[in-house]
Formats: C-alpha cells, structure tokens, sequence
C-alpha cells in the first residue's frame, strides 16, 4: 500500500529537538483528525523515541536523527525514528521495562510507553550503525456528520 | 516548562507547568529538591494540573523527588494528574510510593 502523504525530518540530537520532534509529528498526524488520546499517544511515544537518540545513541556527541512519518488510506499512521548511532547490544533488554543502560533519573520506560501507547513497535539495530524504531498507530474511524 | 513552589505549614507543594520531557526535567529536578532540603516538609505534593504533555522522564522526576523526600521524613502525593499522564505512571508502579489523586477524584 502506498503511503497518502509523507513527512521527513532531519534533525541533530540535542535534548531541546525532543518537543520540536514530537509537536511536528503531531501536527502532521493532525490532518487525519485523531482524537485528543490518540494524538498524546502518538506525541509521547515518539518523544522517547527521539529521546532514546538523544541519549543513547551518539554518547556525549551530537548526531543526526531522520523522522519520516506517513500515513496510508486505511488510517494507519507508521513513524520511523532513525539514528547512525552506536546501536543497542541487547534489544531484548534493552526494552524490558525498568530497564536503563545509563541510571540516574533515566526510568527505563521508553519502550514500555512506545509499546503501550501504539500499535506496534518494531526496533531494528546494528552495533557501530545505529538503531531504526519503527512506530505503528491505527486511528480509529471518525464519524463526521 | 516551569515549577512554582509553594510552602504552607508543613507541607511543600510543587506546581508543574508545561511541558515535562527529558530535556526540560534537570532545572525542575533541582529547584523542588533544594526546597524539600531547606524546608525539610512533612508532605511533598506535586501538582499536575497545568502540565500539558509527560513523557517517561515524568516518571523518573517523580521517583527521584520520592528518594529525596524519603530522606527527611517527608511522604509523597501527585495531584491532579490527568488521564494520559495516569497512563505514563501506572506502567512504573508509582502508585507503590505514592498517593496519586486524578483530576476527576480532586473535583469530585
């Protein structure tokens, strides 16, 4: 199926690009009309995923992220959040709740909210080449009378 | 994003504003626990009402202020948290350290 509209974004992974990362997705996903939950589901999912990047992937650096959002005919919105970063040793840990590589205030939550406020998440990732997290939300039917 | 602290009695009360993520949560992190610190309350109360957007640092905040509050003897209460934020903090089981009171149950 073929993508209704698409959205790119390229972006450096400094802390200050996550409400930037999540608003700007928002209001794309805004032309479909989600509802209000909906819409905050979307918006915090991807906030930990952009903020993953912003922690994880390029260490004290600053890299680049590349977000493309698109949705299709059938109200299926899929988000991609992209990192060339040092890529995560262990998924399988690496998303268990509670779990965090670095300490400190970090809640170990970021996959746990991905996954319970969408559809589907998928992560795939390459030691040394980085790390692609692939979000999934169907919207539900909206009745316009 | 933003943090007014009150003080009345024994009690220390922090009001959220904004927008929590990772990036805004250090300078807030710090100012309610150097109020805690100096005042050394016996109840810390965060309050959610004009927080517009949380992410899973919201959590982390939460958690660390209950460490902190723990130190002096202070018990800990979210307040006037809203559905979607609620949703955030059933996933950590915050509801173990904290009383967490809904904006429907404040209202109500």
């Amino acid at each position: 199926m073929k993508a209704v509209n698409q959205i790119k974004l390229t972006l450096p992974s400094l802390s200050a690009n996550e409400g930037f990362a999540r608003v700007a997705v928002g209001a794309f996903v805004s032309q479909l009309d989600p509802t209000v939950d909906e819409l905050a589901d979307i918006k915090t999912a991807v906030s930990e995923a952009v903020t993953n990047c912003a922690v994880h992937a390029y260490g004290d650096a600053i890299g680049t992220i590349y977000i493309i959002a698109e949705y299709y005919s059938d109200r299926t919105v899929k988000i991609k959040i992209k990192d060339k970063g040092c890529g995560i040793e262990n998924i399988e840990q690496a998303m268990q709740p509670m779990w965090s590589s670095l300490g400190g205030e970090r809640a170990g939550l970021g996959f746990a909210v991905m996954q319970s406020f969408t559809d589907g998440v998928k992560v795939r990732s390459v030691l040394g080449k980085g790390t692609t997290v692939t979000l999934k939300k169907v919207l539900s039917q909206r009745v316009h009378i | 994003m933003s943090v007014r602290i009150e003080l009345s009695e024994d009690k220390l009360i922090a009001y959220l504003e904004g927008e929590l993520d990772h990036h805004a949560a250090p300078p807030i992190r710090q100012q309610i626990d150097e109020a805690i610190l100096q005042h050394k309350p016996k109840k810390l109360i965060i309050d959610f009402e004009a927080l517009s957007f949380m992410d899973s640092s919201g959590i982390g905040l939460v958690m660390g202020r209950y460490k902190t509050a723990s130190e002096v003897g202070a018990t800990l209460t979210v307040q006037n948290i809203s559905a979607q934020v609620y949703k955030v903090m059933r996933l950590s089981g915050i509801d173990r350290i904290a009383v967490i009171k809904l904006k429907s149950q404040m209202r109500g």
